[in-house]
């Protein structure tokens, strides 16, 4: 059909050649209908720039949907944090409790612990063996994908989920029963 | 398609001077037969009884209509000291096709014209329509509508990128971060056989996979670690692209392109969080593209 009319298009264009004015070939083939203006590779960047300082940013972590590789990635970041924390902490305190006074000796930090009611113990070793556990498997998830293993989408979500699984049971089994 | 369309813009366009043979336009009829139809209807022409006509039934009434409702984010740059909000439109999906894309497109044709998104092939092979519909990043060509009327579809574009309007986010610097890389074949020596580069069958199969990619940036865009660190970070798409160089045997400058990935943020900020593969409307795995580069950077 685009043959045909161009076709047609080249025979009217035989029979009534314009003589009055003199079109480029470009003329022919597009007609602009709004001016533009060209800018260098630097003038563009410094437009960009100064759209860029009115554009919003797309909304990110409160719309995206929670799934197991992230939420589970921020919380061995988190479970991390907080234990490689208390470590330092921990570390620090102990170093620096004989100037200052603090007793926080084996013998007497235990003895603090036993005065506590149960659930308050249950409680803060739960709070220390969850991320313990949970961040240590998830170590091993971090290791084997190291090697590239284990990338299926079914096989991510089965680890997640899994891990998440054995570190309830875990750290339920070292504040409960241990 | 353009170049058609000026054409056939200029072919109906009328000339001053117009010599009679070549007035007809394209659908027009032949004035001679047309003469030949009657103008008047002809007196001795019955009309045919009912028993012999057929009946054309009315087609099924209308189903009870299926309302969904759709939250779409919104964004206009000539009000740009107002802030983002979204705007809530309903639908029946009775009279709407299946795809995300075509509610999208019926917004705009029969509701609100203001509606701004990029589309063009709805098909899945253009990655325009890249955006993040109910929480996960996907193309709205490829992504149903759930029937489930009671639920609410929520619209965003691709998270945590300038936003140009409505849907539309700024890809400058994807589009700057996948040059970088040099997505295309550096090769100094001339093929052997003086014809073509070859490659063995085992070596063809290693692009499987890197190659369908088509930089829609549904996963760059899904990545946390992306999310912070833009500016450095290239991002699964790229990575992948970046694999799919580093694999080619026929390619001459792997090391080179593994010494530019080589620094604390190109490729390492990857953290393995795997939205990226989870989240790939083509069903790729970038995460595993951008482990084997990992993995082939450290045993160099």
């Amino acid at each position: 059909m685009a043959s045909q009319r161009v076709f047609q298009l080249g025979l009217r264009r035989a029979a009534v050649p314009s003589f009055s004015k003199v079109q480029p070939a470009g003329r022919m083939v597009q007609r602009r209908l709004a001016a533009t203006q060209h800018f260098g590779e630097s003038e563009g960047q410094q437009i960009l720039a100064k759209q860029r300082l009115r554009r919003p940013v797309s909304p990110h972590l409160t719309i995206y949907r929670p799934q197991i590789t992230w939420y589970a990635s921020s919380l061995n970041r988190i479970t991390g944090v907080a234990l490689s924390g208390t470590l330092y902490l921990f570390g620090i305190a102990y170093l620096a409790a004989p100037t200052l006074g603090w007793h926080l000796e084996t013998p007497s930090l235990v003895a603090a612990v036993a005065s506590w009611p149960v659930f308050v113990k249950v409680g803060a070793k739960l709070a220390v063996s969850f991320p313990f556990i949970f961040h240590s498997l998830n170590g091993v998830r971090h290791l084997v994908w190291d090697v590239g293993l284990g990338f299926k989408n079914v096989t991510v979500t089965q680890t997640g989920w899994a891990v998440v699984g054995l570190s309830v049971v875990g750290s339920l089994y070292l504040s409960l029963l241990a | 398609m353009a170049t058609t369309r000026a054409l056939a813009r200029l072919a109906t366009r009328r000339t001053a001077v117009r010599p009679a043979v070549f007035t007809r336009s394209f659908a027009s009829v032949d004035p001679i037969s047309k003469a030949a139809e009657a103008t008047v209807p002809d007196p001795a022409r019955k009309a045919i009884p009912k028993s012999r006509t057929s009946t054309v039934k009315d087609p099924e009434p209308a189903k009870a209509a299926k309302i969904k409702t759709f939250h779409i984010y919104r964004w206009n740059p000539d009000e740009p000291t107002s802030k983002p909000r979204m705007q809530t439109y309903t639908l029946d999906l009775n009279k709407t096709g299946p795809m995300m894309l075509d509610a999208l497109i019926r917004i705009k044709n029969e509701t609100d014209p203001t509606l701004t998104f990029r589309r063009s092939c709805r098909e899945g092979i253009c990655g325009s329509c890249a955006m993040n519909i109910d929480g996960v990043n996907t193309l709205a060509c490829l992504c149903r509508i759930p029937t489930d009327t009671a639920k609410e579809s929520r619209i965003y574009p691709l998270p945590h990128m300038f936003i140009v309007k409505d849907l539309v986010p700024d890809m400058t610097l994807f589009y700057k971060q996948y040059r970088s890389i040099k997505p295309y074949l550096q090769r100094a020596t001339p093929p052997p056989d003086g014809r073509e580069y070859r490659q063995s069958i085992a070596e063809r199969k290693k692009l499987d996979g890197l190659y369908e990619c088509i930089l829609c940036a549904c996963c760059s865009t899904s990545c946390p670690s992306y999310w912070w660190n833009q500016e450095e970070y290239l991002g699964p798409a790229v990575l992948l692209q970046s694999y799919r160089w580093i694999a080619d045997s026929r390619d001459e400058k792997k090391a080179e392109r593994q010494d530019a990935l080589n620094n604390s943020m190109s490729v390492y900020r990857c953290h393995t969080i795997l939205n990226c593969s989870r989240t790939c409307p083509k069903g790729l795995n970038p995460a595993l593209a951008i482990a084997e580069i990992k993995k082939s950077m450290s045993f160099m």
